[in-house]
């Protein structure tokens, strides 16, 4: 009997959207789907768990393993491994997560492919689909036959879906957390207010801004149109470097790859370097005063305007159309 | 202080990959090789804790062929001390995990209070190296760095996350991972390139580093590349040019979301 692990982001045990697309994508590739849940209420939501496809949920529900603390994460993931008997495991690609399962690939002799976008079945076990260089080309790749393998998806490539489903069994783990895991102390946590918006990486819809803003202040304009269209804030490199935005909302080469349903770029160029973080976005659309800027060369809607005039005018629109 | 800067030889983002259709690796001599971009702020960080603590000797530690010569001297252009150099054939196409092992090997026998480095490489993107050597190594990794303070062994770090920061501590030595956001890089001067010329480099095979051929390169990966094939053009777009009000280009940006569902 085949087990695949997904490791869940949930809050208050209720497993997050792309958790969920995660559960959907993994049910049909093994006999069993079994979920892993860490942190304080991780066993409290095994009807929704359940309902996405997991028959088991692993839990750890001690505040040890919160503020992004790794090395409890990587004691009770391992936990988990064992008492599911899974060889393969999903999770959310994120950097966080990506450090987890790093420590975790050596540990357990594993092989890791990070951000897949597609996963299918084969006789060398699950084939996962990468963008590589900045979204040029596409990897099909495997972790090798006899191997566990680690696979972190991306988020957006499933569409999440419920079955009828009995609710999943919560199965507590014995977890040794030793002074090694403790070796890095968790001194604050610090969030930056970002609204009601969703996360950047997770973000169905992407309203970024560049250069054209002009300045922070051109960032409010941007934080509306997302506000409008419940979507995450994106920012180009020149918009970061200048502070204008924090470097953690920067798209690009040296910054976060993102691939939503939708980016609208505002005043920004589409430099190869933004490119690379945002050509895969499933529909494109920018606004530049620059006919011949390079972002309309991968837009699948280009509107050539002055964006101080166009994006309040599109809030506008967008307010009315939704009301 | 003795900080270890790997870093990784990487084609330029702009320029035309070419892939071996044989065994699907990059032939990265082809592909305008460049320093990771990344890996300018890991320097950059190492260089100005080197200016605050006296004593202090920077290393290069680059896994590439005979040509990532060109990229060691780059790194070291910018006034690192010296490098070491992991050159040999056997290790084309390795994957995250044969990397880190070799990276961590040549590390078994050299004194380092600090592992800095970019937090990705622009070409793979994994992020996984930093995670998988600090394992390797049995060290504590603080990642996704935008902050770095030392005082004596501690280390205390704002690790950058989706909605903000951690503050984190540890005693090292240890593997940090950079972000941009935590400097600002010099650019190497005249001097600085000169000297780099004749800073030492120790090239290394990988029977001196002590990992066998079989456990780096294609055959020591545990991942395997079934294809790879460039991404479908994406089909030129509808353009409208709005009338200078604004009105024009809104209207027809959402219609077309509408269309799309969007909306």
């Amino acid at each position: 009997m085949s087990v695949m692990l997904v490791l869940i982001e949930h809050e208050a045990g209720t497993p997050g959207k792309v958790s969920r697309q995660i559960l959907t994508a993994a049910r049909g590739m093994a006999d069993e789907v079994h979920a892993a849940a860490f942190g304080p209420g991780a066993g409290d939501d095994a009807a929704t768990l359940g309902a996405f496809g997991a028959s088991v949920v692993h839990t750890f529900d001690d505040d040890v393993v919160t503020g992004f603390a790794t090395g409890p994460q990587v004691a009770a993931l391992d936990a988990a491994l064992e008492a599911s008997g899974a060889e393969m495991l999903l999770y959310p690609a994120d950097p966080f997560l990506t450090d987890v399962v790093a420590r975790l690939a050596i540990r357990r002799e594993a092989g890791v492919i990070t951000d897949a976008v597609d996963l299918t079945t084969s006789a060398d076990g699950v084939i996962a689909t990468k963008a590589i260089f900045g979204g040029d080309m596409l990897s099909r790749c495997h972790v090798k036959p006899g191997l566990p393998a680690f696979i972190g998806v991306k988020a957006n490539a499933f569409t999440a879906e419920e079955v009828a489903g009995e609710p999943a069994r919560v199965a507590p783990l014995e977890v040794t957390v030793d002074d090694d895991a403790r070796r890095i102390e968790v001194l604050d946590v610090v969030e930056q207010t970002s609204g009601d918006r969703p996360e950047m990486t997770e973000a169905s819809i992407i309203a970024a801004g560049g250069r054209g803003l002009g300045d922070a202040d051109g960032f409010r304009l941007i934080e509306e149109l997302a506000d409008a269209l419940g979507a995450a804030v994106g920012a180009s490199r020149a918009a970061t470097d200048a502070g204008w935005y924090p470097h953690q909302h920067q798209i690009g080469q040296t910054g976060k790859t993102v691939a939503p349903q939708l980016y609208i770029g505002s005043g920004i160029s589409g430099a190869i370097q933004h490119r690379a973080g945002m050509q895969t976005s499933q529909l494109i659309a920018a606004i530049n005063t620059d006919a011949d800027a390079p972002i309309f060369s991968i837009t699948d809607f280009g509107i050539v305007g002055d964006l101080h005039k166009v994006v309040p005018a599109l809030i506008e629109e967008i307010n009315l159309r939704k009301s | 202080m003795r900080i270890i800067c790997p870093i990784k030889r990487v084609p330029d983002t702009a320029a035309e990959k070419h892939v071996d259709p044989a065994d699907h690796t990059v032939d990265r001599d082809r592909s305008d090789p460049v320093l990771n971009a990344n890996d300018e702020w890991a320097i950059e960080e190492a260089l100005q804790i080197a200016e605050r603590i006296p004593d202090t000797e920077i290393v290069a530690l680059c896994m590439g062929p005979d040509a990532a010569g060109v990229t060691v001297r780059k790194a070291l252009s910018y006034g690192l001390d010296g490098a070491i150099q992991i050159t040999d054939p056997a290790v084309s196409g390795s994957d995250a995990v044969a990397t880190a092992r070799v990276l961590a090997a040549a590390l078994a026998g050299e004194n380092f209070d600090l592992i800095i480095m970019g937090n990705q490489s622009s070409d793979a993107r994994t992020m996984l190296v930093p995670g998988m050597l600090a394992e390797f190594l049995g060290v504590p990794a603080l990642t996704y760095v935008k902050d770095l303070q030392i005082d004596g062994d501690i280390f205390t770090a704002q690790r950058e996350t989706a909605g903000g920061h951690v503050v984190v501590r540890a005693k090292g030595p240890l593997v940090v991972s950079v972000v941009e956001a935590i400097n600002e890089p010099r650019y190497p001067t005249f001097k600085g390139i000169m000297a780099a010329k004749r800073k030492p480099v120790d090239v290394r095979d990988l029977a001196t580093v002590g990992v066998a051929a079989e456990n780096v390169g294609l055959s020591g990966s545990r991942t395997a590349v079934v294809d790879v094939t460039p991404r479908p053009p994406k089909e030129a777009g509808r353009v409208v040019t709005d009338d200078g009000s604004g009105r024009t280009g809104a209207v027809a940006l959402a219609d077309w979301l509408v269309e799309q569902k969007i909306l």
